[in-house]
């Protein structure tokens, strides 16, 4: 942070007035000012106890010495007077920055000239020692990638830093969150298919009802007929009521079989996985008042290399 | 009267005032310039002023002390940005009245959750955190979900805001005119989940 002229020596000539007063009150304040000879008393008492001309401890007085002493050398070094950069040039981030752009330039402006910041320090000294190893695994096809022991370890490093919160940190998710685990895949389940999803995020699209004319008496019937699609026991005349309804639209999304598509991300009805509930209750909700699960994009908050090997990670655990 | 030790002593006001000069040397050097330097009092690049709803949503943020666990402010160590991303700046606190920076973690830094999570993930996680994370040791906070909002102070609030910044236009005349019924009827929940959703997106 640069700062005009006359916040510079504001704070430079405040700072240097404070130090010099400490010390020249410690200096006088070590002398005997009282004009009683050390030792004896000040002429206060109460209560039968007295107060006695003693001297400051020397060791208190020098260690406040030590750290005025300590104080000017710390101020000589490092940025604390103003725009007065220190003798080692140091920073610790660069604070002024107000936007990436920003933030990228002056990294490479401080790297071109030798000056980098603390923390800039501590991120190149980390991208030398990971950056090769990433570089790698970015480099080797997910398919051989799911081999790779020690990748699969670092992205179960980063799943339980990054998904766990969601998905769980066994994987196996929550009501509304998917279980990564088993091979029910709303948006496919293929290497491809999951870095997409982790990369660019997926936005769940089923609105109330589907959007379709379907009225609320018709759900019951929806219901026992999505029952009976994942093989459940159910009323067959109900079922085949709800049959009806069904062809008024809802296999535009979830197929004329009911086995779903994985571009819309809709849910094969025919197996037993429930997002929601595989109750009937649950079931008629989700008809209701549609779903709209959320995955976020993580491409620009992890980047490529770690979605990668995330990816090889989330498909290792339901291809043992 | 001699000027002495004795003086100040026995005198508890000119105690007090010589104190207070002591110790506002440390305001006055650490304090004082930053209210006049650019990098603290002027936003980064995209810096988007609170909607009405993230206005309310912020109140609630103080009203539930999510603070007091809960800081926003990314420090620059690697081990937090690899975390949470960039490292917060003076900047991005521009329009924040009072900043929530806060001094603790008992649970996440904040200042970038923004996106970071679905909405639904906030609501099913602020009425009961363990149905998500069952390792969580958060509060639920579920009567954000019964208690909705009348958006009567919503423009008031909003003013006061601008007040703030009368060199920046944060709001349009539309704005403040739309700012009851932009949130009047939704609930406390939605508020409060639309303001974290805008945490942190100027640096991303």
């Amino acid at each position: 942070m640069i700062m005009s002229n006359f916040w510079s020596i504001w704070i430079t000539v405040l700072t240097l007035i404070v130090i010099a007063g400490c010390f020249f009150i410690l200096r006088k304040m070590s002398k005997n000012n009282t004009g009683i000879k050390e030792g004896e008393s000040m002429g206060h008492s109460f209560d039968g106890i007295e107060e006695l001309n003693n001297p400051l401890p020397k060791w208190w007085a020098y260690m406040f010495y030590i750290t005025i002493v300590f104080g000017l050398i710390y101020l000589a070094m490092y940025p604390g007077l103003g725009n007065y950069k220190g003798l080692f040039g140091w920073t610790s981030s660069n604070q002024s920055v107000r936007s990436m752009e920003e933030s990228k330039a002056a990294v490479d402006a401080a790297k071109a000239e030798n000056r980098l910041s603390q923390y800039d320090r501590e991120v190149a000294h980390a991208d030398e020692k990971y950056g090769p190893i990433f570089a790698a695994y970015l480099a080797t096809p997910l398919e051989e990638l799911v081999k790779n022991e020690e990748a699969l370890k670092v992205g179960g490093r980063l799943f339980l830093q990054n998904c766990a919160q969601c998905h769980g940190s066994d994987a196996r998710g929550s009501k509304g969150f998917p279980n990564l685990t088993d091979k029910s895949w709303l948006y496919g389940g293929e290497l491809a298919d999951i870095k997409t999803t982790l990369m660019n995020g997926r936005n769940g699209m089923m609105p109330p009802k589907g959007g379709l004319p379907i009225e609320d008496s018709e759900l019951e019937g929806l219901a026992e007929y999505v029952v009976k699609l994942s093989g459940g026991e159910h009323d067959a005349a109900l079922a085949a009521q709800g049959q009806g309804s069904f062809m008024k639209g809802c296999f535009a999304c979830h197929g004329m079989d009911g086995t779903g598509n994985k571009f819309m991300g809709a849910p094969n009805l025919t197996d037993n996985d429930w997002l929601y509930g595989g109750s009937r209750g649950a079931i008629v909700e989700s008809i209701k008042y549609g779903r709209a699960g959320v995955m976020p994009a993580w491409k620009d908050i992890l980047g490529e290399e770690k979605v990668h090997v995330i990816t090889a990670y989330v498909y290792s655990l339901s291809n043992k | 009267m001699k000027f002495s030790h004795e003086l100040i002593e026995k005198n508890i006001g000119l105690l007090g005032i010589f104190t207070v000069i002591a110790i506002s040397f440390g305001g006055l050097v650490q304090i004082t310039p930053l209210l006049f330097q650019k990098d603290t009092t002027e936003p980064v690049e995209g810096l988007i002023p609170y909607t009405a709803l993230q206005i309310e949503g912020r109140d609630i943020y103080v009203r539930e002390g999510c603070y007091n666990c809960h800081s926003q402010m990314i420090r620059p160590l690697r081990a937090e940005t690899e975390r949470y991303g960039h490292y917060s700046v003076a900047g991005e606190s521009v329009w924040d009245h009072p900043f929530q920076w806060g001094s603790k973690r008992t649970g996440p830094d904040l200042a970038r959750v923004g996106g970071r999570y679905s909405d639904k993930w906030h609501e099913v996680h602020l009425i009961d955190p363990r149905a998500v994370v069952p390792q969580s040791n958060m509060p639920g906070f579920p009567w954000l979900m019964d208690n909705t909002l009348d958006g009567k102070l919503t423009r008031k609030k909003m003013e006061i805001l601008s007040n703030f910044h009368p060199e920046h236009n944060l709001y349009s005349e539309e704005e403040f005119a739309g700012a009851q019924k932009a949130v009047e009827g939704k609930t406390e929940m939605e508020a409060l989940i639309a303001y974290l959703q805008s945490l942190g997106h100027a640096l991303k």
